[in-house]
Parts: structure tokens; C-alpha cells; sequence
């Protein structure tokens, strides 16, 4: 795995970087570590509490340690029409948990996500940020079994 | 007429955009080259005179905005609004992944007006894989020699739909929260890093290749008079045809939903439909015949927006949606000013109460309240444009709201 001192460092020559170091940190450990909020604060000249502000402004940074694969349900309204809620139920039942929780093995984390940009093909939900489509609590659980 | 009108997407699919050589071959950066031959001053009228006006959503004209920039600053930037953040959208990633060759080609057209060789474009933290391909376009566009002098470096966004307020943007490119700021000064005065910037949306900039190439008259004669050109269209919701369109700007409403959406899905009866993504107005069956342009919206109280058409069948529940609606608003509320961040989370609670049966006639009175006082104080288009689908109902849908009151 790779050090987060060198993550940071490696955005560190673009300036306001702060947000792109953290996209960079996620990439690696799917959040933010403590240690590495503290160190890019200290890379981008900013205290660790407008560091900390950053990080927990975006939807999409975490300060929380998460799974290897973050399930993000969207339930915006294209997507809420087309049977979101239900959807939400048959996922938090297939995998034993609710929404902001991971699963006991670490594998899955689940979110709620506003809009991504994929309504011709909704309910949609990603995983890892990768779009899937037309998900249905029937092909729910083939979808999940592909994510090891 | 119920034909599309291919500007933007003409060559959708035909060209790889990654690739620079493929869009110079059917015509591409000729619009550029134009530009750079061209006084600043003559550029900046030619764009003006095209009638050109903001595809993001407010639909200022984009001449106009570039004129403001000040002529003797040493550095100015020219920065691509991405976030394409309103609910039901997804024209922006669409022109990215059919033709990005043109929004670079656009945003350093740009350039050559205003005189800056720096441009940024913020991409929502959504859309990874466009953030690949558009830096796989840029390096093939700078290896080509296209862009000449002109840089573009891509900033990715992390989920906030405030930042596609071009003042939140500019402080999320500069990595802070995006919390927008006190206008003026306008970002075309003190933008990105203090200094002179231009904010245009993805289609705004994309737009400009084929004026320059074809002429401002050519591009004025389009569509509806106050607000020429194109528009991307993206249809959600109840219809046979959930994709993408670009039309002319006076196409009809009716003929987006009934022509290129082949109708209602299950040949039910249609309810309402919402342009503009979760922040528009819901639009009654009696006003469909409606051009979609900027003004013809507004003549009815709706919006064009961001050009997302949401239809909703008769079975839908208004009051159901317009709840979850306001639960998206309170989510997005930055916080930084007090109508957005109070009233959001007033409109939510009192939109379910009113869901769950257990408001009065009292509740409807005190949210239209609230909306009037949203809509004059809060600071930024969010906290103003979140009412609009709650007032926008009560009017035209209030049967809906009064078989669910006590």
C-alpha cells in the first residue's frame, strides 16, 4: 500500500490541491486517515481544522473508515419514481445493514447519493463509482456476487 | 417540426473524443483559429452578437459576461462549470463523451477574448471516467498543437451540489469548502484566486467552435429569437424514450415529450412534468404547448434550466415527489446563510408532514411564507430556486395538497 506522505506530496504542486490530495488518498484507502488529514494540512499550509472542515464538506470524502466497495443508492427524484425505496430495503437486507454502515467482513459500505448523472437507465447505483443500471431488488443479489 | 437539430452531437459516436486529429478532420478547431486572428474587442462582439446565453441555467448572454472582464489585468482564467449537479441532468457528460474536442476548443476561444492561457475545468467528483477522458483529450489536443499556448488543467468535485454556483466553484478549485460567496464582486472582476475569471457552462463553451466557424448570424437565426441556438435535452422519468435530444430552442415542450419521448410510458395519461432538473417548476398538461427557450419558460413560470425534462404519469404522487424533492434541497444546503439552511429544513419537515396527512391548511399558508422569504433572502440560486417546486405544485396541483390536509 502505498504511504499517504507520498500520495500527498505528489499534489502538493497544485495549488489549492487540498481536494484533488484527498481524491488521491481515497483512491488508496477508500477515506481519509487521521494521520493524513494532519499531513496535508501541513503540505497545503492550512490548519488541521480547515483541513478537517474540507474533508467533511463533500459528500463524497469521508473521515470515517469504510469498505473495500461503497455502494452509493441514488434517490433523487428520476430515480425515486423508479422504485428507489424499495430498492434501498432489498440492499440494507441483503447485506444485514443500514444506510452509512459497513458490513461485518468489510466489504461493503452503504450511502445515499443525490443524483449521478445516469437517469436513462434508473433506479441507479454505483459501486466505486462505477454507474450500474436498471437495478432491480430481483437482480440485486448477481450484481453484488460479481464485487469479490 | 419534431426533429432533433444536431449542433453539438452532430458527429455523436462518428468521432473518438480522446482524439484531436479525429475533430480536426470534420472541421474542428477551424472555429479557433478564426478566434486567434481576430481583435479581442471584434471576438467578444461576434460571440455578443450571436445571441449565445448561458446553457448552466441562468441564460446571461456570454459576450456580455466576457466583456466585463478587465482589459489590464495581468492574469485572468477561464474556468469550465462541470458540476452538472440538478437532478435528472446529464447533457454536460453526454457532450463530453461525444464531442470534449469541442468544449476545449471553446473554453480557448475564450482565451483569445479575455487574453488568458489558463483554463480550469471543475468536473463533478461523480464522473471519474469523464475526468480520464477529458485529460486524455487535453494531452491529445496539446500534442496536435491545437490549443496552442492555452493550458487546461481538470479539478474533480466530491459530491456537492452547491458548487455549481460559479462563486462555490471557484472556492472549491481553490480547496475550500464550497460555500459561495457575497457577489459583487462578480467572478468576472475577482474570480478564481482573486482575479478576473469567466464561468461558463460546458454547452455555453461548446457552442462557440461552430459560431465562430459558421458566423453569429448563422447561429442568431437558430431557433427561438432572445435565446438562439441548440439545446441538449435529457428526458427522465415516465416516458418511452429516457435519453438525450439536442433541439432547437423553439421547440415545442409537447413534441419533447410526445414526438422524441414517443409519450408517456404504458399509454397513461400525463400528470406534470418538471423542466430543469429538482429545482424547476412543475409544469401542468394545459401548458405543454410551450417553446422550451429561456423566456417562453419563464412567460409560465417554469424554467429551462438545465434541460432535464422529468415526466410524471397520473398515477404519480405530486406531493410524495415534492417531499423528496425538499429532502434533496436540506442534503445540499451549504449552511453558510440562514433562509437556505433554516428554510430547507423547515420546507422538508413541513413537506412530510403535509405527505403523512397530518398538516392543515395552516402548514400550506406557512411554507408559502417561507418560499417568498427564501426567495428574496437567501444568497445563492439554491436557497431561492428551492421553493419554486413546492409553490409551483400548491398552484397548479392543489388537489393534490388538499386531499392530503386535515
Amino acid at each position: 500500500m502505498a504511504d499517504y506522505k507520498d500520495i500527498i506530496a505528489s499534489c502538493k504542486d497544485q495549488k489549492g490541491g487540498i481536494i484533488e490530495a484527498f481524491h488521491a488518498l481515497q483512491q488508496e484507502f477508500n477515506y481519509i486517515p487521521r494521520e493524513a488529514l494532519t499531513e496535508a494540512a501541513r503540505v497545503f499550509g492550512i490548519s488541521e481544522a480547515q483541513a478537517y472542515g474540507v474533508a467533511t464538506f463533500y459528500s463524497y470524502l469521508s473521515v470515517e473508515k469504510r469498505g473495500k466497495y461503497i455502494i452509493r443508492m441514488c434517490e433523487s427524484a428520476p430515480c425515486h419514481v423508479a422504485g428507489a425505496d424499495e430498492l434501498l430495503k432489498a440492499i440494507e437486507k441483503e447485506l444485514s445493514i443500514k444506510v452509512g454502515e459497513t458490513t461485518s467482513d468489510g466489504k461493503f459500505t452503504l450511502e445515499l447519493t443525490e443524483c449521478v448523472g445516469q437517469c436513462q437507465a434508473t433506479p441507479v447505483i454505483t459501486i466505486n463509482s462505477e454507474p450500474l443500471f436498471n437495478v432491480t431488488a430481483e437482480v440485486l443479489p448477481q450484481v453484488l456476487s460479481a464485487y469479490k | 417540426m419534431a426533429e432533433e437539430m444536431r449542433v453539438l452531437l452532430e458527429y455523436a459516436d462518428k468521432i473518438n473524443p480522446e482524439i484531436a486529429d479525429e475533430y480536426v478532420k470534420i472541421g474542428g478547431y477551424v472555429g479557433l483559429e478564426k478566434a486567434r486572428k481576430m481583435d479581442p474587442n471584434d471576438l467578444i462582439q461576434e460571440v455578443r452578437s450571436s445571441g449565445l446565453r448561458g446553457r448552466g441555467g441562468a441564460g446571461f448572454n456570454a459576450g456580455m459576461k466576457w466583456s466585463f472582464v478587465p482589459k489590464n489585468a495581468e492574469i485572468k482564467y477561464v474556468v469550465c462549470n462541470l458540476d452538472e449537479g440538478e437532478p435528472g441532468t446529464y447533457k454536460d457528460r453526454i457532450i463530453c463523451e461525444k464531442n470534449a474536442q469541442a468544449l476545449l476548443e471553446g473554453m480557448a476561444i475564450c482565451g483569445a477574448a479575455i487574453d488568458s492561457n489558463q483554463g480550469y475545468i471543475y468536473c463533478r467528483g461523480e464522473y471519474p471516467f469523464i475526468v480520464k477522458l477529458l485529460k486524455n483529450a487535453i494531452k491529445s489536443a496539446k500534442e496536435l498543437g491545437a490549443l496552442g499556448d492555452f493550458n487546461i488543467e481538470v479539478r474533480m468535485g466530491a459530491g456537492a451540489y452547491v458548487c455549481g454556483e460559479e462563486t462555490a466553484l471557484i472556492e472549491s478549485i481553490e480547496g475550500h469548502r464550497g460555500e459561495p460567496r457575497f457577489k459583487p464582486p462578480f467572478p468576472g472582476v475577482a474570480g478564481l484566486w482573486g482575479v478576473p475569471t469567466v464561468v461558463n457552462n460546458v454547452e455555453t463553451f461548446a457552442c462557440l467552435p461552430s459560431i465562430l466557424t459558421n458566423g453569429a448570424a448563422w447561429f442568431a437565426g437558430i431557433g427561438a429569437a432572445k435565446y438562439p441556438g441548440t439545446k441538449v435535452l435529457t428526458l427522465t422519468g415516465d416516458t418511452n424514450n429516457p435519453t438525450y435530444f439536442e433541439v432547437p430552442t423553439d421547440y415545442i415542450l409537447r413534441d419533447v415529450i410526445y414526438k422524441l419521448g414517443g409519450g408517456v410510458k404504458g399509454g397513461k395519461k400525463l400528470k406534470a412534468v418538471q423542466v430543469g432538473g429538482t429545482s424547476g417548476a412543475f409544469i401542468p398538461e394545459s401548458n405543454l404547448d410551450t417553446p422550451i427557450d429561456f423566456d417562453s419558460m419563464g412567460a409560465i413560470g417554469a424554467a429551462l434550466g438545465s434541460g432535464a425534462v422529468f415526466v410524471m404519469d397520473e398515477t404519480r404522487d405530486i406531493v410524495d415527489i415534492v417531499s423528496r424533492i425538499s429532502k434533496f434541497f436540506e442534503h445540499e444546503s451549504c449552511g453558510k446563510c440562514n433562509p437556505c439552511r433554516e428554510g430547507t429544513f423547515r420546507c422538508r419537515e413541513i413537506m412530510e408532514k403535509i405527505n403523512s396527512g397530518k398538516a392543515t391548511q395552516k402548514d400550506i399558508d406557512n411554507i408559502l411564507l417561507l418560499s417568498r422569504v427564501m426567495k428574496k433572502a437567501a444568497l445563492c440560486g439554491l436557497g431561492q430556486a428551492a421553493p419554486i417546486p413546492i409553490e409551483s405544485t400548491i398552484k397548479h396541483f392543489a388537489d393534490e395538497y388538499a386531499r392530503k390536509i386535515v
